[in-house]
């Protein structure tokens, strides 16, 4: 009886002053509240989640197992990790290296040429500059495959290859040179070809970039005492187009990831002889296509985006905002 | 032309060479593009020819011909390819900039609890490669039942981080107190969204649809992943079973050349006619 009576007088509290709501109460009212913001962006991150998010998390996982594609992944730790420094010898050797080198040209110092270039253009009257950006951006429009019959063409290794060709009529070289099938020049084809095809959106940013500084700085930069080009470009220029400077260095992180395939299309084969031209992206494809251990070909593409994102994390401490600006 | 003649008479020196040397520059890094357009009117003589020549003397259409007859001997035709590839892009491209446009106008103009969440997220996946991380997406095409379907093509494209990132920058420049006097009037978020937002931003979506076109266009990885039927494949798949595994023979250059040309056409006549927009939205393209 009496603890009905208190039990009563409880639910009576209860309604009068209901309890304050808990997180997730909270965060489901205010989910409803904000309801046409995420039904907005609903297709978006939807996809965002399905091949995005969902495929880098479940990379992750997957690098800590075992998996064949058939039967069920079983968990290993970190030993995937463990036989990736201790017993790839074909990654230390040569995946490793080769990617620090084809990225190191590609990535930082196709970058400074794409700034150099931007630049120069920018110096031009304006009539002129849409002229000149269209020729030097569009290999990059025509893409890697389109360009492949143009590249195989240029560095076949016989007498007919138009490089060879030239070559020898400048008697440069005496015999024919297999640019393509020599391991000693593989990895420097395949980077001059991607730098050449990585003049893209980066490019473009850049040269809209120039547009953005105020005119009026480089008239203050003179009178403060500056008095080459170099200078103009180093203290005002630069720091003036960071956020742009910023965009392209993403997108040349991007470039250069995904240009991983371009020995696969010079060459015609998967995996390049002696592994000349082998890069980490065909490092991955060669265990989740050829020998399908999926778990060590997602451990593989873990410490690819790990590199990148420290790449990225470069790039922001270079161009990203400063505290107070 | 006169202005142009104008101009360059104006110049000084150090801008006369540097005009030379850009141009000299330009002239060499658009050799590719010369070339490929060169080779693909070859006649087949021309392209044995010894010593080997880069222009074209006696132009013919017979490349194209064989590329869209040579399917005689395959079971898919040439056209299958380009259908596919026409059909995939054009959907692609209203599919993105439709959840693009959504997402970014979200993004920018509205306030909601995870957004701060959202944007670090799409900041990071501005660097996301796709070709990182095949296995796993191959898996979930797979889950989700994708395989052999146009929407295997389309909805991985949606998932766009530069797309929303670039207009949601340009979005950010639409001053707030337009919204607001809209909103004033009676306005629904639609209503903004379609009224205002979209015709704003058409520099931007000028901008990520070409994007989009040429990543689309140009690319294989769909195709060999996800499309296990020869005739859901697109163009650029066909294009390298072209080209791969014939690097010292010349057979076949001419085709795989007129099919390149292909490719690249209608990504230079779309640059061409956009090329305005895409400079000014890219202005706004900075990471801030």
């Amino acid at each position: 009886m009496k603890e009905q009576v208190a039990y009563k007088a409880g639910v009576a509290a209860a309604l009068k002053h209901p309890a304050p709501p808990s997180r997730l109460q909270r965060l489901l009212r205010s989910l409803y509240r904000e309801r046409i913001a995420y039904l907005f962006m609903a297709p978006f991150l939807l996809c965002f989640t399905a091949f995005i998010l969902l495929p880098v998390l479940m990379a992750i996982l997957m690098s800590f197992t075992s998996y064949d594609a058939f039967r069920i992944p079983h968990f290993t730790g970190f030993k995937n990790y463990i036989s990736l420094i201790t017993q790839d010898t074909v990654f230390m050797k040569h995946a490793l290296p080769n990617t620090i080198k084809f990225a190191f040209f590609v990535g930082p110092i196709g970058y400074l040429l794409t700034f150099f270039i931007a630049w120069l253009i920018y110096q031009l009257p304006k009539s002129v500059r849409d002229l000149v950006t269209l020729a030097i951006y569009a290999p990059s429009i025509a893409g890697g495959i389109a360009l492949v019959v143009v590249w195989q063409a240029a560095f076949s290794g016989d007498y007919v290859g138009y490089l060879n060709q030239f070559l020898m009529n400048y008697n440069m070289i005496e015999t024919p040179v297999l640019w393509l099938q020599n391991p000693k020049y593989l990895l420097n084809v395949m980077i001059v070809v991607t730098i050449w095809m990585g003049f893209g959106v980066g490019f473009l940013a850049m040269l809209a970039g120039f547009d953005t500084v105020n005119r009026e700085l480089y008239e203050a930069g003179r009178i403060d005492g500056i008095s080459t080009r170099l200078q103009e470009v180093y203290y005002i220029t630069v720091p003036s187009m960071k956020p742009q400077m910023l965009f392209s260095a993403v997108m040349a992180i991007v470039g250069t990831l995904k240009a991983g395939a371009i020995s696969v299309q010079l060459t015609g084969m998967p995996i390049t002889k002696q592994y000349a031209g082998h890069l980490m992206l065909n490092h991955i494809d060669d265990y989740a296509f050829i020998r399908f251990e999926l778990g060590y070909a997602s451990m593989l593409s873990v410490v690819l985006l790990l590199f990148s994102y420290a790449a990225m994390k470069l790039s922001y401490r270079l161009f990203g905002p400063k505290d107070g600006e | 032309m006169m202005a142009i003649v104008k101009q360059i008479r104006r110049l000084t020196l150090f801008e006369t060479l540097l005009l030379l040397a850009l141009l000299l520059l330009a002239a060499f890094m658009s050799l590719p593009i010369v070339f490929i357009i060169n080779h693909a009117f070859k006649p087949f003589h021309e392209l044995f020819l010894f010593p080997p020549t880069f222009l074209v003397k006696d132009p013919t259409l017979t490349n194209f011909y064989e590329l869209f007859m040579r399917p005689v001997a395959r079971i898919v035709p040439f056209s299958r390819y380009l259908y596919n590839s026409i059909i995939v892009a054009a959907l692609s491209m209203v599919a993105v900039i439709l959840s693009s446009c959504m997402a970014a106008y979200v993004l920018s103009k509205l306030q909601f609890s995870l957004k701060k969440a959202v944007m670090a997220m799409i900041m990071l996946a501005l660097m996301f490669a796709p070709e990182t991380v095949a296995i796993p997406r191959y898996l979930i095409v797979g889950w989700l039942q994708l395989n052999n379907t146009y929407f295997g093509h389309i909805l991985p494209v949606i998932a766009s981080p530069v797309a929303v990132f670039l207009i949601k920058q340009f979005i950010d420049q639409i001053p707030a107190e337009l919204l607001e006097a809209a909103k004033m009037d009676g306005a629904s978020e639609l209503r903004i969204f379609i009224r205002i937002i979209i015709p704003l931003s058409m520099p931007a979506i000028a901008t990520i649809s070409i994007i989009t076109f040429q990543g689309v266009w140009g690319d294989a990885s769909a195709s060999t992943l996800f499309m296990q039927d020869e005739t859901m494949k697109t163009l650029p798949y066909y294009i390298t079973t072209l080209t791969s595994g014939m690097a010292n023979t010349v057979a076949g250059q001419g085709m795989a050349a007129a099919a390149g040309l292909l490719m690249f056409l209608p990504n230079l006549i779309i640059f061409l006619f956009a090329q305005r927009r895409i400079m000014e939205t890219m202005v706004h393209s900075g990471v801030k």
